[in-house]
């Protein structure tokens, strides 16, 4: 950050005489913002998209009726959850439920400062990337458990303890998963992590087909990750047959739509790391977006990253409205009797293999083989 | 590290579910004991929609209760009107002609599939998944479109009259029933293929809630539940009324293909296959339809003799059995309607106990009970 | 096996405890049999092997206005036969055994002939009020209910 604004200091001769901290002060609150506005906007449309892609699943329209086709039903939900009244219940403990959504989506927006967006677009180039996200996303548990507890609601209760259960549990597999993408890049930093898959063709250099224990883990991850932010089937926290609407029943108004918005956003973080750590973050098959212009390099890669991480979203939203829900025993023994066992000997394979073969992924092997 | 759980005091927690909860489907209020997520004691406590329909009963003629009876189970309401009109011409003596019964066969069949599609879609939607729901109803919307067809309405339909139907079919209805269930036959293995036999699906319901046929016979279950007990027990069949006798169909029973014989995924199974028979007897009976009256000259306001008749009919949630008393005036003396879901909830409490919150879920929607026939 | 043959064989076995058979104009036919001895005589029905009466159709409750009376039926899933059983009861405080030992499934019945018509059912694991509040007055569906004006200060 503070290399940026020395350059933006020498190219812009305006803010010659403004202290360096000053302008990188500035600088950081700029991103924030773009940040932020970005993850609203996906987070809006993604509930557009949600609720497009769910009408055209289950053979019914979806919404039609504020602006052209439905498009600006995100707004009109924003305008109204910002106009709903913000009940507190009476027998609450207030300043814990007034607290709790915050907790859930600072811990969901934080995540995005580490999210590689193109060839130089990235908040903050974390050395400790990976490790940053996996440390905030589980502040969240804390604002669902937070949201559970002071609602005094025996529903929210149970909502919320299955949510801290549930992401305590997967919270080990996702991290597993995501090792060996680490091991191959020798990197945790995100940014080198997508670098690493950048050679053989843009596409063969994927982590995906490094070989077959990162083929494996990218479905772990996926797996995982999808139980870890309380995605169907693994919605169990929310359950709406069952809890009602688990740990956010008592919330109305913003501060529900605080936790709504946070849901989008991990299911964003989720998108975007099996995209950077497995599907070549923005890394173009037969193209290198690093001999382009910095302005255009930077957009095309910012296009194809997002293009990637939406299919993902997309798959996540299929898997929604397709599958049913497991139950709360099922749940668990998945993720302890087969998910972590699972993830320890697959990251033990990619270690031997990496090992063995001295680095090498198996079409890197076949590149050679052909001189 | 010694554990103290002595210092840790744990507590039984009871928690109201219902009577406004998404799965109950109704007012249905279950008074939860919980240790964490197992329940020790599920109580059902119904009554929220008691409307009085038997003391309604005694203050109106027996023509006059029939729009009551569609209010007896929303969801079959075809059913239920049949099953009043057989019950009273059964007390009067009254004879049906033979197209009125071909026509009642038919819609109680066509309700019969409709009915277990708000089933299947109700029940797949209590387990998490919303889609198939909405393909069940979808494929309702034609049921109601032919039942608009035949009598204008589309949910309450009061067709039927003591001493036949209220209206022929007009022209086209039967050429359209049968479009119908060409198109509806394959739509079955669509639900299969989609959710019946889903991994997660399965093993959410295999094993859960499992009542041996003893234990359902005793506890008097009838219709679906009783038949995922493996037992084959069929009042269209066993106790032939109508002209049921005429079709050739299945009865179908529980099998405990994915678990044990009697639990969740049986009952389930047992309607999924139920519509396929409602097919088969709804295409034999638009074959063999003859020609004729529709209903028979009965008076608005007639005295059946003094005496006591029970007569029961094969509802889509199980025994419909309707206890009618005549003292020889306008209106019954005494009428009691025992019902399919009134019944299964008798056995709710005995096989909750032990299960977690989400298998309580899972055990209303396999009986498929309907609220206002548990309170009347 | 036809009503006449059930009830010579009830006769039999329970003697004056077995009142009459009302077979004309009822549909099942009915047994009509002393209060006191009806837990013992639906033990008998159900457990006979000739009758075997497994299954508890309908259990109502009754106001002839003279008398009470709560009337059961009866089918046996084995032999396919059916048959009533009933028994008549004062108007003041009616009360018989129960007969939830025998079929499970007349309890929800006995708590709705409880309810509606204020016959106790003497034994019974659960006894209480089922589709009226519990502090509802009155039994509904007896002849000489009166109707109520207010509920809880709110007009009905």
């Amino acid at each position: 950050m503070e290399a940026l604004a020395i350059s933006l200091v020498n190219a812009v001769p305006l803010l010659a005489g403004v202290p360096l901290w000053a302008v990188t002060l500035l600088l950081m609150v700029v991103v924030a913002a773009v940040i932020l506005v970005f993850a609203l906007t996906f987070e809006g449309v993604g509930s557009l998209v949600l609720r497009k892609v769910a009408g055209d699943i289950q053979a019914r329209i979806g919404p039609n009726r504020v602006g052209p086709n439905g498009m600006l039903q995100f707004l009109a939900d924003g305008v109204k959850l910002v106009l709903k009244e913000d009940l507190i219940p009476a027998n609450a403990d207030r300043l814990l439920f007034k607290l709790a959504p915050y907790f859930a989506f600072v811990g969901s927006f934080a995540a995005f400062v580490v999210v590689p967006f193109g060839v130089g677009l990235i908040a903050a180039d974390l050395n400790i990337g990976i490790y940053y996200v996996m440390a905030v996303t589980s502040l969240v548990v804390i604002g669902v458990l937070l949201a559970g507890w002071s609602s005094n609601n025996k529903w929210a209760l149970l909502g919320g303890m299955r949510a801290a259960a549930q992401i305590v549990s997967y919270e080990i597999p996702v991290g597993m998963a995501l090792i060996p993408a680490v091991l191959i890049a020798g990197s945790l930093s995100l940014q080198d992590i997508v670098r690493s898959q950048s050679g053989l063709l843009g596409i063969f250099g994927w982590n995906l087909f490094h070989n077959p224990f990162t083929f494996f883990s990218f479905f772990l991850y996926f797996t995982a990750a999808q139980a870890e932010t309380n995605q169907t089937p693994f919605d169990l926290p929310e359950a709406e047959s069952e809890l009602v609407s688990g740990y956010n029943v008592e919330y109305s108004g913003i501060r529900f739509g605080l936790f709504f918005l946070s849901e989008f956003g991990d299911m964003f973080i989720v998108a975007t790391l099996s995209t950077a750590c497995f599907l070549g973050g923005w890394n173009v098959p037969f193209f290198n977006a690093g001999t382009l212009p910095w302005i255009w390099g930077n957009l095309f890669s910012l296009g194809v990253f997002l293009a990637k991480a939406f299919t993902m979203v997309l798959i996540m939203m299929w898997v929604r409205w397709t599958l049913p829900r497991l139950r709360v025993d099922q749940l668990m023994r998945m993720a302890w009797k087969y998910l972590v066992p699972l993830t320890f000997v697959n990251l033990l394979g990619v270690s031997l293999w990496l090992l063995v073969f001295k680095g090498k992924g198996i079409p890197a092997m076949i590149a050679s083989l052909f001189g | 590290m010694t554990t103290r759980t002595d210092a840790l005091p744990t507590q039984e927690m009871t928690i109201n579910m219902g009577p406004q909860h998404p799965s109950t489907h109704g007012v249905l209020r279950v008074i939860l004991t919980t240790d964490g997520e197992v329940v020790t004691r599920a109580v059902p406590d119904v009554g929220y929609l008691h409307r009085g329909l038997e003391k309604i009963g005694e203050r109106v003629t027996y023509a006059q209760y029939m729009p009551f009876t569609d209010r007896l189970d929303y969801l079959a309401a075809m059913n239920c009107n049949c099953a009043w009109a057989w019950a009273v011409e059964k007390l009067a003596k009254i004879e049906v002609p033979e197209r009125a019964e071909y026509l009642r066969v038919i819609v109680c069949e066509l309700n019969r599939i409709s009915s277990h599609l708000i089933a299947f879609g109700s029940y797949t939607a209590d387990m998490g998944a919303f889609t198939p729901f909405l393909y069940g109803i979808r494929e309702r919307e034609h049921v109601n479109d032919l039942f608009e067809m035949i009598c204008g309405n589309r949910l309450t339909y009061n067709y039927a009259r003591v001493g036949g139907v209220s209206g022929d079919a007009p022209p086209g209805f039967l050429e359209k029933t049968k479009e119908f269930l060409d198109y509806f036959e394959p739509k079955i293995d669509e639900y299969n293929n989609l959710i019946s036999y889903n991994k997660i699906f399965v093993h959410r319901l295999a094993n859960v809630a499992v009542i041996p046929a003893e234990e359902a016979v005793a506890y008097g279950l009838t219709g679906p539940n009783l038949r995922g007990s493996g037992v084959p027990f069929d009042l269209r069949k066993d106790e032939p009324y109508s002209v049921y006798p005429k079709f050739d169909f299945k009865v179908c029973v529980g099998t405990g293909e994915r678990g044990t014989l009697g639990d969740c995924f049986d009952r389930y199974m047992v309607r999924i296959n139920e519509m396929r028979e409602s097919i088969k007897i709804v295409r034999q009976a638009v074959a063999q339809i003859p020609d004729g009256p529709v209903l028979a000259k009965v008076p608005r306001l007639f005295k059946p003799p003094v005496g006591e008749v029970y007569f029961r009919s094969e509802c889509p949630r199980g025994e419909t059995g309707i206890y009618l008393i005549s003292d020889g005036s306008v209106n019954p003396f005494r009428l009691k309607i025992r019902t399919g879901s009134f019944v299964a909830m008798n056995i709710f409490e005995k096989v909750t106990k032990g299960l977690m919150i989400a298998d309580i879920v899972a055990v209303i929607g396999s009986f498929d009970i309907i609220l206002p026939e548990i309170d009347r | 096996m036809e009503a006449q043959a059930i009830f010579d064989m009830l006769k039999g076995k329970f003697g004056d405890a077995v009142v009459e058979l009302q077979g004309e104009g009822f549909s099942p036919a009915f047994v009509v049999v002393a209060p006191a001895e009806v837990n013992a005589v639906a033990r008998f029905l159900r457990d006979d092997a000739a009758l075997s009466f497994d299954s508890l159709m309908c259990l109502s409750g009754v106001d002839y206005k003279e008398k009470f009376a709560v009337a059961y039926h009866l089918h046996s899933m084995k032999h396919r036969h059916a048959i009533g059983l009933k028994t008549m009861l004062p108007r003041e405080n009616p009360s018989l055994p129960t007969v939830d030992d025998v079929w499970p499934a007349a309890n929800f019945h006995e708590r709705e002939a409880f309810d509606l018509f204020g016959i106790a059912f003497v034994g019974s694991k659960d006894l209480r009020r089922i589709l009226l509040p519990e502090d509802w007055e009155g039994h509904p569906l007896r002849k000489d209910y009166k109707y109520p004006d207010f509920y809880h200060g709110i007009k009905v």
